[in-house]
């Protein structure tokens, strides 16, 4: 018998219909997660995030209250906005998160982020290359008759800018810290 | 108030001042200090067990038979990682146990140790929070906190990693109301506002339906008492999923039996055609939904959960209320009475006729046999002769397991002990132990299949070291029948890797044991055979060899809706009448 009219030795169905019927629009949020600073807690967020099939764009940790032992996570993700709820709500359930903070939708935020970039340039490129990072307000922080270290900090968009700049100037090595993000205003 | 003491000493005072009064476990080099305090010690028993993944399936049975929890003490390495399916049924099903390991000493941590493993590393996933505990200091307060948030907001697993130095060294014992107050405090109280919502949309259905699960029974006795009254009170139909049976009884007026991939054609068809659908305590889980663009596509939803990461997971729903669901139900009774106990009586009576209407089908109708045993009538005659009995039903997974929820009728919670979420085969027998060294007098049957049961069949020197009287009642189909089930419908005929070859005699292996074993093949002596399994006092292993190729139905296929049931021999009778359905 074949009750759902499969003929025998047909291998037209699978058993699990896996598709996600919600994906559409994909939004990129930044949120900070307050933590206890306690061993295997940054593995705690990162295994969720793999774990789970969600996205990691950008991701940066340390402490930020020495006596409360607490750190802050900031997390760049994207997904469709359903999937960005699960995420909060999921990271909520972590034993050691104490707050989740949407920086995206909670009002205006600023986002910056700190990048070194080699470059090792010749003749004309050396000074093409000084006179963009003065554009930028990046700094140079080692210099060699070969090469610069140049230091700058902004929005992802701006480090994006400059490394698009610097790579025909002789663009070596990029380091960049990730974004740090704090809501505007008072509180 | 503190108290000086080593390490191991601390574990089993920290046990004994959480009320703890079982342990399951197995002994191994890194938890010999926690073992020889155990020995010394007359307040904990310990129930040897024969492989640590029973050691956590008994403790997962203790736990959901009593509504506390469960406690496993296993060695480092490979007693830790044999723990792993057990911690992982644990989370799938939010049951709260209490897993310690021992662990390689502190300072041999990374070094590739004797049975060392990455204990805390493997187990993230699988446990609601763990700890390695590297001074002796913190190990009450560790254990403390464990319990804490084992048995807070959602339950679930949790695992305490103890090195072997830690338990040797001395340190300060702070009692449970000295430890830390921890800042997990997950959100027991419903929103008034949300809860009056409810309220309002209770007043106004015209085809309301009740749709509860394992949360309900998490939350404890109250909670289904106060479920009782409110779906008593206002007339509404209910149904459960797998894991929530019992919490509304099966004789109650309302019932409608369980919903889901082999739930019954009344319930899944009051499921599809609602107007508001009141799920309290259960996560819209794949087995439930079926097709999701195609669930329950008129209906205004409500969903009562303690997790907020269960509210529109999967299912967007238009009254989202966090809390405890003992605590939002007792918030609902009464503000629904408050405002004078309404409803659409006419309109209810009408949905009623429909739901009465769609029971004519008689889903759980089978061809009985008078040469073979059916299972499910197997099954009906187990449920007729253990009926008056205190008794709780433990399962393996596979068709015997849904049979099991089809034809076993259940009056209250914490009766019914089944691996839901993560369907662990191997689950039924170790559970059967917890539950029976908790219920020492109850009758505790594990309803089985031949496969899942060999599993961990080990368990039988516990069973018979601990004199528990554990009825293993096996539907023999000589088949991974759920399997044979799928390749039947869904893969052409083709039974790949789905016998069950070379079995034991299963009469000879009780006996090897020293426990009774039973054989029944002829529908006739079935009755009897029961009985003698009944009356007899000691572990029965009952080989009930019954049609091989029998299929569970109703079934809805993976990526179907809830119309689209397959109902198999039931009668249509003709009173179908939802458009699209598909009755073969
Ligand atoms: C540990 C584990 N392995 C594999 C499966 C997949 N599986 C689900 S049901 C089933 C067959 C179970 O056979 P049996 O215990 O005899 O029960 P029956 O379906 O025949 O009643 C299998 C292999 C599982 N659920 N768990
Ligand atoms: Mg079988």
């Amino acid at each position: 018998m074949s009750a759902l009219k499969i003929k025998k030795g047909s291998s037209s169905h699978s058993a699990y219909e896996l598709r996600d019927p919600n994906a559409d629009i994909v939004e990129k949020h930044t949120l900070a997660v307050i933590v206890d600073n306690e061993a295997g807690v940054l593995a705690r967020v990162i295994g969720l995030f793999s774990g789970r099939g969600y996205n990691i764009e950008s991701l940066t940790v340390a402490e930020i209250d020495h006596t409360g032992h607490r750190s802050r996570i900031t997390v760049v993700t994207t997904g469709t906005p359903a999937v960005i709820e699960q995420i909060k709500a999921q990271l909520g359930r972590i034993v050691p998160v104490h707050e989740v903070h949407d920086l995206t939708v909670e009002g205006p935020s600023v986002e910056r982020e700190l990048a070194l970039f080699k470059v090792a340039g010749k003749g004309d490129q050396r000074v093409e290359a000084l006179r963009l990072a003065d554009i930028f307000r990046a700094n140079v922080v080692d210099s060699t008759l070969k090469s610069f270290v140049f230091e700058i900090t902004g929005t992802p968009e701006k480090i994006d800018a400059f490394a698009d700049l610097m790579r025909p100037l002789g663009l070596e090595e990029v380091a960049r810290t990730g974004v740090a993000a704090l809501a505007r205003g008072k509180k | 108030m503190a108290r000086q003491m080593t390490g191991a000493k601390m574990v089993v005072q920290a046990l004994k001042d959480q009320g703890v009064d079982t342990v399951f476990g197995y002994p191994g080099g890194a938890v010999l200090p926690i073992y020889d305090e155990i020995f010394q010690q007359n307040d904990i028993r310990h129930i040897l067990v024969r492989h640590e993944q029973g050691a956590v399936h008994a403790a997962e049975g203790y736990a959901r038979s009593t509504g506390k929890p469960g406690v496993v003490l296993v060695t480092s390495g490979p007693g830790a990682t044999n723990a792993v399916t057990g911690l992982t049924d644990a989370l799938m099903d939010s049951i709260p146990i209490i897993v310690l390991t021992g662990q390689v000493p502190t300072f041999m941590i990374g070094t590739d140790g004797f049975q060392e493993a990455d204990t805390i590393g493997i187990t993230r996933p699988c446990t609601k929070h763990n700890w390695l505990v590297k001074e002796t200091d913190k190990l009450a307060d560790t254990i403390h906190q464990a319990f804490h948030v084992a048995k807070s907001g959602r339950p679930g697993p949790v695992l305490v990693d103890i090195p072997k130095d830690v338990q040797f060294a001395t340190g300060r014992y702070v009692e449970p109301k000295a430890a830390r107050v921890s800042h997990y405090q997950p959100q027991v109280k419903g929103t008034i506002e949300a809860i009056t919502d409810l309220v309002a949309a209770i007043e106004k259905a015209e085809r309301p339906v009740f749709y509860t699960g394992g949360g309900v029974i998490n939350s404890g006795p109250e909670a289904s008492r106060l479920l009782r009254e409110l779906v008593d009170s206002t007339g509404f139909p209910i149904t459960s999923t797998l894991m929530g049976l019992g919490a509304y009884p099966a004789s109650g007026k309302g019932w409608i039996g369980m919903l889901g991939m082999h739930g019954l054609y009344e319930a899944n068809m009051a499921m599809h055609d609602c107007d508001l659908m009141i799920n309290i305590g259960a996560r819209f889980d794949d087995r439930i939904t079926g097709r999701l663009d195609a669930f329950s596509p008129g209906s205004k939803k409500a969903h009562v959960d303690i997790d907020p990461s269960s509210i529109n997971k999967v299912i967007h729903v238009d009254i989202p209320i966090i809390g405890d669901v003992g605590n939002v139900l007792g918030d609902l009774v009464n503000v629904w009475k408050s405002r004078g106990r309404k409803t659409n009586a006419e309109a209810v009576a009408k949905w009623w006729k429909q739901i009465e209407e769609w029971k004519t089908i008689d889903c759980l109708s089978f061809t009985n046999s008078e040469k073979l045993i059916k299972p499910q009538f197997a099954l009906q005659r187990l449920e007729a002769l253990t009926k008056k009995y205190d008794r709780y039903i433990c399962t393996e997974v596979g068709q015997h397991q849904m049979w099991a929820a089809q034809y076993l009728t259940f009056e209250d919670p914490n009766r019914w002990m089944t691996s839901g979420g993560l369907g662990t085969m191997g689950y039924g027998f170790p559970a059967s132990i917890g539950v029976q060294m908790a219920h020492p007098d109850a009758l505790v049957i594990n309803v089985a299949g031949e496969a899942s049961w060999l599993m961990n069949m080990q368990e039988m020197g516990t069973a018979m070291q601990y004199r528990l009287p554990v009825k293993q009642f096996i539907l023999n189909n000589e088949r991974l029948g759920m399997v044979r089930q799928w390749q039947e419908l869904l893969h052409g005929e083709r039974y790949s890797q789905s016998w069950s070859e070379s079995l034991p005699d299963f009469v000879k292996l009780a006996e090897a044991f020293g426990a009774k074993g039973i054989i029944c093949k002829d529908p006739a002596d079935l009755d009897d055979a029961i009985m003698e399994m009944l009356n007899y006092d000691g572990p029965v292993i009952f080989d009930c060899l019954v049609e091989k190729h029998e299929n569970c139905f109703p079934m809805i296929p993976s990526g179907k809706p809830h119309n689209e049931m397959l109902l198999g021999n039931a009668s249509t009778k003709g009173a179908i009448q939802a458009g699209g359905a598909v009755l073969v």
